[in-house]
């Protein structure tokens, strides 16, 4: 019997040898991409150095963590990534489920489906073309909210784009706009998959649709809904960073409303040449995300062991 | 069919068309605007009814398409190369690891999934493949970093795998003596069309659409993608006028059509993507039904 140990093992590598081979450039290719950037992520500890490299710079222990915290930064970016996420995750949550109700009462199937391919379409454009469709009506010289809108209302013309108090609703609006059909897409599947036997019992019950609504429809869907949501709030520290950059047109008097995590972490890297900062922002963002993911996982499970990520 | 009845339809079609509107208008008001006269748009600002049309940015691209050209090809390029390989890297990942005779199983299954579940961000892995890959101002910089953005697609496909494909089919190929390869590529591939077609869509959107590792990575405007140059045109006044849309006959900047030629330039970014939805619609909407709801 303990002869035949080796020999088992090495017949293992034999049989699955295709097998295991075929499986390399994947593995290898996430070793690379994520798992490097994960051991990366000791740079906020160092003083780093581009002559010495990642693994030659200098240890400063939480020196780096200190200049971030000490500064208003770590606070005024935490802020607004947790509150624009809060508020585009219950506004697009509102906003598809309401959209997913009506289309599934249209009773003609074709134009339901023209609606829900229509209101995707936003979904699959870059947020760099995003960025030109709301400079089209936002530019100050040839928007038209300014030249055309306005006027008629008999507003003066204002400067979107050098004004941060506009922007928590400009990027709410946008976010609704690019992300609602998207959401609406898995409520409107989820509807659909409601026995009709329900409806049937309360309409001989004699239930008005609103009623239909309120006391099947919702309550059905309400383990994805929360699903979703927990899903999404695992992922409130990470932002759309086309949105929160490029759609304000990377404008830094905008900074005050339009700075996330991501946006300083890019910044301090790209524009400052700021490591220490931005390596700090970094692993402050990956370690509060892991946890969140954690936490909303956990939750997730509580609630439905199926539809938990693990 | 238990719907709202008769008149009272049209409360429901009249959100949506509003809705509709609300979707569609922002892209009209490009297109109108790339097809208006240049000094119109300076009078009224972009419109939905400019006083006048003209095609001088169209013309005017047309004229100076050598860059445009070239980022069109780039674009291109890395869109079907990247899916490409991008496919086959997570097919061959996932298949073994839907075997339930497959050693290692659960180890693979969790070095896969922890990737989306903890990352090192922008910081580290900018360094990494600048300092280590040396992957600055190449091609590979626009494909490489988006091959598989974490294990998602890797799951997704591994599952359908397990779901659909009976085992008793892959021990009986085995027993007709073919080699695991074969069983994958003539066997297991074809019958996974489905699962194939929407991983590739999502993978040829997300390159296709992709400026960020452009941005990042790439300075060289040789290597820009159209995106790329519509995200440097925005952000950088001064790059239509000095790059080589109007050095190249030496024309004078102020004769640069640049508020019509931005929206002309982004229409032709856009237009594929339109042109092909109402072919791909179908499967992009199945895609994101699996995705949600993860087998």
């Amino acid at each position: 019997m303990e002869q035949t140990k080796r020999p088992r093992r090495n017949n293992k590598v034999r049989k699955y040898g295709v097998l295991l081979f075929m499986m390399l450039p994947g593995l290898i290719y996430l070793l690379i991409n994520n798992y490097l950037p994960m051991f990366g992520l000791l740079i906020a500890f160092k003083d780093f150095n581009f002559a010495k490299g990642l693994l030659g710079s200098e240890w400063i222990g939480l020196r780096n963590f200190e200049y971030l915290f000490k500064t208003q930064d770590a606070y005024i970016i935490t802020r607004n990534t947790i509150l624009y996420n809060f508020t585009f995750i219950i506004l697009n949550t509102i906003a598809a489920v309401g959209i997913a109700i009506a289309l599934n009462e249209i009773r003609s199937r074709i134009m339901s489906r023209f609606y829900q391919s229509v209101l995707l379409l936003p979904h699959l454009i870059s947020m760099v073309i995003v960025s030109y469709l709301a400079f089209s009506l936002f530019s100050m010289d040839t928007g038209f909210i300014n030249k055309t809108i306005f006027p008629l209302l008999g507003i003066e013309e204002i400067s979107w784009y050098s004004e941060a108090k506009y922007w928590p609703y400009i990027l709410t609006m946008i976010s609704m706009w690019k992300g609602a059909g998207f959401l609406c897409v898995i409520y409107l599947a989820a509807i659909v998959g409601i026995d009709q036997e329900y409806y049937e019992a309360a309409k001989l019950d004699g239930a008005s649709k609103w009623q239909q609504v309120r006391s099947i429809t919702l309550p059905l869907l309400s383990p994805i809904i929360i699903m979703m949501t927990l899903l999404a709030i695992g992922k409130i520290f990470y932002s759309d960073f086309g949105l929160f950059y490029q759609v304000p047109l990377a404008s830094g008097a905008l900074n005050d409303t339009t700075q996330v995590i991501d946006t300083y972490v890019y910044r301090a890297l790209m524009n400052l040449g700021d490591i220490g900062m931005s390596s700090a922002a970094g692993l402050y963002q990956s370690l509060v995300g892991f946890v969140l993911v954690l936490l909303s996982n956990y939750a997730v499970r509580k609630f439905n062991k199926d539809s938990a990520l693990f | 069919m238990n719907t709202i009845k008769g008149e009272k339809q049209i409360w429901l079609h009249l959100p949506m068309l509003i809705l509709t509107a609300v979707s569609v208008l922002p892209f009209l008001l490009l297109v109108i605007s790339s097809v208006s006269d240049e000094g119109s748009i300076l009078r009224q600002g972009y419109t939905f009814f400019p006083d006048k049309f003209g095609l001088e940015a169209y013309r005017y691209l047309w004229n100076h398409s050598e860059q445009l050209a070239r980022a069109y090809g780039v674009t291109v390029f890395i869109t079907i190369v990247g899916t490409a390989s991008s496919l086959l890297i997570t097919a061959m990942l996932a298949y073994p690891m839907s075997r339930q005779d497959m050693p290692w199983r659960n180890a693979t299954a969790f070095f896969v999934f922890f990737t989306l579940l903890f990352n090192g961000g922008l910081t580290p892995t900018y360094l990494i493949y600048v300092q280590y890959f040396d992957i600055k101002n190449t091609i590979l910089a626009l494909i490489v970093p988006g091959l598989l953005m974490s294990g998602f697609n890797v799951l997704l496909m591994r599952t359908f795998f397990m779901t659909t494909i009976p085992p008793a089919l892959i021990e009986a190929a085995q027993i007709d003596g073919a080699g695991e390869f074969k069983i994958f590529w003539r066997i297991i591939l074809p019958l996974s069309m489905p699962i194939v077609a929407t991983v590739g869509l999502i993978q040829t959107i997300i390159y296709w659409n992709d400026w960020f590792n452009g941005m990042i990575y790439v300075t060289d405007s040789r290597l820009f993608s159209i995106q790329n140059i519509l995200n440097r045109m925005l952000t950088d006044i001064q790059f239509l006028s000095e790059s080589k849309f109007s050095s190249q006959l030496g024309e004078a900047a102020a004769s640069l059509p640049s508020t019509t030629v931005k929206m002309a330039i982004a229409v032709v970014g856009v237009l594929p993507i339109m042109a092909l939805y109402p072919f791909f619609q179908k499967y992009l909407v199945k895609g994101i039904t699996i995705g949600a709801v993860k087998g």
